[in-house]
């Protein structure tokens, strides 16, 4: 602590959300990151969610302009960002209009007041401030002159009004670190370093953080202020950490410990940019960097980059990986080790750059031409995408193939603790290249050549002789080839081996069984996940046990090929529920590869699950009323209810039940599935007499 | 220009040797970085055990014969030389060579050239192309190449037809073009390979014939030796399915007038007999004379080290697109620029200088550091 506030009485919290919303220039994501960093300081266990529009600079004072920072901080273990916040800071208006929807009743807002004018007002729709007009009366709030005490503050300093007011959001965070016990030293370092060489700016910096301190501390309008005690985490040395800088060292860690130097070969793309910026700056590293001039001279690069034997790695998002398919299948075909990562985003097309989704499941799956199958893993936190790099390096460089690893932008911009792991613990990551021929010629001589499709035995994989090896000179490319010899080969018979081969090399790579967790082995409910929802599901789980609810939990971290064990666990719950954000990708390789019906729950919002929300859905299953999303026959698209009957799920289907058909679809003027199905339209309410009726 | 370059950790490093081969292009400062060879070689060490399957009568074997014979001049290992390809008939290429190789995707061979060639300065990375693989589908990744510079000599075989697809105009075919997919004509203005390189910041441009072994090795020495970037448009025969596209440049009785051959330092003077000649007229442009009407001393020197590349740029014009009356060959440009992975090299040996090789525990740890007892 920076200082003594014994004034006031201090009341203890277990959890807090904060959520800090202002315009896109006001600087809310550095607000939100040193808010973060004084508490991961603090010792509270905390996890982040930035919210932030695609426009870098929308029309200021606007809806499409507001820039958001949420955090979770608690005295225990935090797996989410939280599904509501606790508190809202709201720097104008529209901060307020876009997020006050979000925040429970008695809920604390803190708004500046300044920057309630009329005109800006206006701009959002209000026509008096509901600061003043009496709305806001179910919330505890804090009307504060932030800009006008951040002005008053730094007048000293000299600088223009303009420049002034830009400190306004270290008063802010002032303010806040004061009503929650936060240590300010951190951030004042912080600060030097920023504005070294900028005196005026850094001073005004540091006078406004301390006077919105001394303003909570002061000012009669706070009475209280709380305090959230550290939370109990195993002990060693920790760090925040977000997604994509972890990705990006995990990389870094990768080189490292397979000795292979490091090469990325990407095009800037919205929500992976980050692993590149990461990535260029540590050349010490010897890091080569490649900006290439499309997606796909990314990965084509990357790929030159491993055959020459380096480890070679593209980062992109969901429309990169399209552009990428044929390289990829290339790589399937050369039997070259290579890392794709795809930090996934709203889609289809350009979707929704800056916020998350999971859909890109089936993509990396399928989306190649032939039969080209390449192992899939998934980062199921933030700073599970360090770890997860490691793995992906492992199984690229020993089956020599490329991998897809997944992440998503809520990972990729979350931020979390991190216990900081030794080198020495990581694993050994170490290649050998092919330095010998390995083909006898049964010629008289004894002689030898090099047969670069011959295999070994245990993993299938190829041997890697790079460039420079003398004796080893070889020809690869994508026309299919003779296994062993590897020259062009026609043949059916071969063809079908060869097919069957690059499946069995990926359907064999060993990964770790799936864990279940199942603490006392009585749940008959198990709750699947992939990939991010990983936080959210786990907060579900934890508190419907709290509550008494029998629920197992097993998240697959290996999407392709899933652990051997992964049917066996599914075969032992009577139900199997699946949180997905996408309409049921998993679920349509759970359901064919396993032939277990899996009960999907499907949203697709840009945003995580709420833990609310999966709690919800997983006492629907448990008691038989949940609702499914079907997709892919004519006619049957929507959500249906389900009727449970012994524990034997029915879905009823068509317009001839009198079951509702709840169709989601716009056409009958309904969101995607968020309603409940029995107030939704069925065909006769919406004047259709057939199922396909609801297509137009 | 840095060129102080190991190779990054982990890959093998072949032992440099310090004597050249006694016919050999191996002391050119461009194979500096590249092993040297001590056993003598010849075309036959660079033919592989592949049989070639292009057309009987295609233009690709005369320049896979070129190619092979000239690879001994280098004086470079064997192993340390590498072709790659896209997709085309001229694809087929790297089969062929007894070198390291690889057969890849339509278009992308210069991307995937660029991946090997930007991490391994120790390797001698050749691209073989072809009209519709560098200028259509693959057309973005060659102009970066071109203004990158990376390391590499790229071979275009230009035959201004689809071949592997049976006959398609392709982006160097001539307006009006009938084929499949154009019984009306094609519509599309062609490229000019050399043209396009030279708008795309190229650093050596140069136009050479498949039949002219001599003409073409000697583009293949300068392309060769050249640090950076070198593009070689190589007129080539498909004589399937766009036979005597280039006959103007080849028959006997008119090769010697519509051919003009560029050399560096020299008055551009062709014909028989060398009665025409280039000149730069008031208004500045390129014109075509008749050398007795203008004088020996009016005539343009060509200067292919020249950094402006406007007046190569308008040499490339010359050209008629459907006779080839007035068709330079040979180098248009040759100019010296830092290569793209020697900078590369270059800020990495400068990041280790200024901040020490990097440290993955301290860089892990980073600055915002807290301890849980």
């Amino acid at each position: 602590m920076t200082r003594q506030t014994a004034a006031k009485p201090v009341q203890t919290l277990t959890d807090v959300v904060i959520r800090f919303a202002g315009d896109s220039g006001d600087g809310m994501q550095l607000t939100g990151d040193r808010f973060t960093v004084e508490t991961a300081a603090f010792g509270n266990s905390l996890s982040t969610l930035p919210d932030f529009p695609a426009e870098i600079r929308a029309p200021a004072g606007t809806l499409p302009g507001v820039s958001a920072f949420q955090l979770h901080f608690a005295d225990h273990s935090v797996v989410t960002p939280g599904d509501s916040p606790t508190v809202l800071v709201a720097m104008n208006p529209a901060a307020l209009k876009a997020n006050i929807g979000d925040l429970p009743r008695g809920g604390i807002v803190i708004v500046d007041t300044d920057e309630f004018t009329k005109r800006n007002l206006a701009k959002v729709g209000y026509p008096v401030s509901p600061v003043e007009d009496g709305s806001l009366a179910e919330y505890q709030v804090h009307a504060v002159q932030i800009s006008s005490m951040t002005i008053e503050a730094v007048s000293k300093i000299g600088l223009s009004r303009k420049d002034a007011e830009r400190s306004k959001n270290m008063f802010a965070l002032g303010l806040l670190s004061w009503l929650y016990h936060r240590p300010l030293e951190g951030t004042r370092q912080f600060l030097e370093t920023k504005f070294a060489g900028k005196r005026e700016i850094l001073r005004a910096n540091l006078v406004a953080l301390e006077a919105g301190w001394s303003f909570g501390e002061t000012t009669e309008g706070f009475a209280v202020h709380y305090e959230v005690k550290p939370a109990a985490l195993p002990a060693g040395r920790y760090r925040t950490i977000r997604g994509n800088q972890a990705l990006a060292y995990g990389l870094v860690a990768a080189s490292e410990r397979s000795g292979l130097p490091l090469f990325l070969g990407s095009y800037p793309i919205t929500p992976a940019s980050d692993i590149l910026h990461e990535l260029s700056a540590l050349k010490n590293f010897g890091v080569r960097t490649f900006q290439a001039e499309d997606e796909i001279a990314g990965v084509a690069a990357a790929l030159g980059a491993s055959y020459g034997g380096s480890l070679g790695v593209t980062t992109t998002s969901g429309p990169g990986i399209a552009l990428k398919a044929e390289t990829i299948g290339l790589a399937v075909a050369l039997e070259l080790p290579l890392v794709v990562v795809d930090v996934q985003r709203g889609g289809p097309s350009t979707g929704l750059p800056t916020k998350t989704e999971q859909a890109d499941l089936l993509q990396v799956m399928f989306g190649r031409n032939g039969e080209a199958p390449v192992p899939v893993i998934a980062a199921r936190s933030a700073s599970d995408c360090f770890d997860i790099a490691l793995e992906a390096v492992r199984i690229a460089t020993t089956y020599r193939t490329p991998v897809f690893l997944l992440s998503d932008g809520y990972l990729a911009n979350g931020s979390e603790p991190w216990l900081i792991p030794s080198v020495e613990s990581l694993p050994d990551l170490r290649v050998s290249f092919a330095t010998q021929t390995n083909h006898s010629l049964d010629d008289a001589a004894g002689g030898s050549d090099f047969w670069p499709y011959l295999r070994d035995p245990q993993t299938l994989a190829r041997p890697w002789a790079i460039p420079g090896t003398p004796g080893l000179e070889h020809r690869i490319g994508g026309i299919e080839k003779k296994d062993g010899s590897g020259v062009i080969s026609y043949d059916p018979a071969n063809h079908d081996h060869m097919v069957r081969t690059r499946a069995g090399k990926v359907a064999g790579i060993d990964v770790p069984p799936l864990e279940v967790d199942d603490p006392n082995g009585d749940a008959d409910v198990l709750v699947l996940g992939w990939g991010s929802s990983f936080g959210p599901i786990t907060g579900a789980v934890r508190n419907l046990r709290a509550e008494g609810v029998r629920v197992a939990q097993a998240h697959l971290r290996h999407l392709n090929p899933m652990p051997a064990n992964t049917e066996e666990v599914l075969r032992a719950y009577r139900r199997v529920v699946l949180p997905e954000m996408n309409l049921g990708q998993l679920a349509l390789l759970i359901r064919g590869l396993f032939l277990v019906d899996v009960i999907g729950v499907n949203q697709v919002r840009g945003l995580p699950f709420r833990v609310a929300e999966l709690m919800t859905a997983v006492r629907s299953v448990i008691d038989g009323t949940e609702q499914r999303t079907v997709i892919g026959t004519a006619g049957r698209y929507g959500t249906f209810v389900t009727r449970g009957t012994n524990g034997l799920p029915s879905i009823e289907v068509g317009g001839d039940s009198d079951e509702p058909f709840a169709s989601d679809l716009p056409a009958a003027g309904r969101p995607g599935g968020d309603g409940p199905p029995d107030d939704a339209g069925s065909p006769s309410t919406t004047g259709t007499s057939s199922p396909n009726g609801a297509h137009r | 220009m840095t060129e102080q370059v190991d190779p990054a950790p982990g890959v093998a490093r072949p032992e440099r040797r310090a004597r050249p081969a006694a016919v050999s292009l191996a002391g050119a400062p461009a194979l500096r970085l590249i092993p040297k060879t001590d056993v003598p070689q010849s075309a036959k060490d660079f033919k592989s055990d592949q049989e070639v399957r292009w057309c009987p009568g295609c233009g690709d074997y005369a320049i896979l014969a070129a190619v092979q014979g000239f690879m001994p001049q280098l004086g470079l290992k064997r192993e340390n030389i590498v072709f790659i390809s896209g997709i085309g008939c001229a694809a087929r290429f790297p089969y062929y060579m007894n070198t390291y190789g690889m057969h890849s995707i339509h278009g992308r061979a210069p991307a995937i050239a660029t991946g090997l060639a930007s991490t391994r300065p120790d390797l001698s990375v050749w691209v073989v192309t072809g009209d519709g693989d560098a200028l259509s589908i693959g057309g973005n990744h060659l102009i970066h190449a071109l203004r990158r510079n990376v390391n590499l000599k790229i071979l275009l075989f230009n035959n201004r037809i689809y071949g592997l697809t049976k006959g398609q105009y392709s982006p160097t075919s001539e307006v009006g073009k009938l084929t499949k997919s154009t019984p009306f004509g094609s519509l599309d203005t062609p490229f000019n390979p050399v043209s396009v390189a030279l708008g795309a910041e190229a650093s050596f441009v140069a136009r050479t014939i498949d039949s002219d072994r001599q003409h073409l090795t000697s583009v293949l020495q300068a392309a060769a030796t050249h640090p950076g970037t070198s593009l070689v448009e190589i007129y080539q025969n498909c004589n399937i399915f766009n036979d005597n596209a280039f006959e103007p440049l080849k028959d006997s009785t008119s090769k010697d007038e519509a051919t003009i051959r560029l050399e560096h330092g020299k008055p551009i003077r062709f014909g028989i007999g060398g009665h025409r000649g280039v000149i730069r007229d008031a208004a500045g442009h390129l014109k075509v004379v008749d050398v007795d009407q203008v004088g020996q001393d009016a005539l343009l020197v060509h200067d292919a080290h020249d950094e402006d590349p406007s007046t190569a740029f308008a040499l490339s014009r010359l050209s008629h697109p459907e006779t080839l009356d007035n068709t330079p060959i040979g180098v248009f440009r040759d100019v010296r620029r830092p290569s793209y992975e020697s900078a590369m090299s270059a800020q990495i040996d400068t990041a280790i200088a200024r901040r020490g090789l990097g440290d993955l525990q301290g860089l892990l740890a980073g600055k915002d550091t807290w301890i849980v007892r």
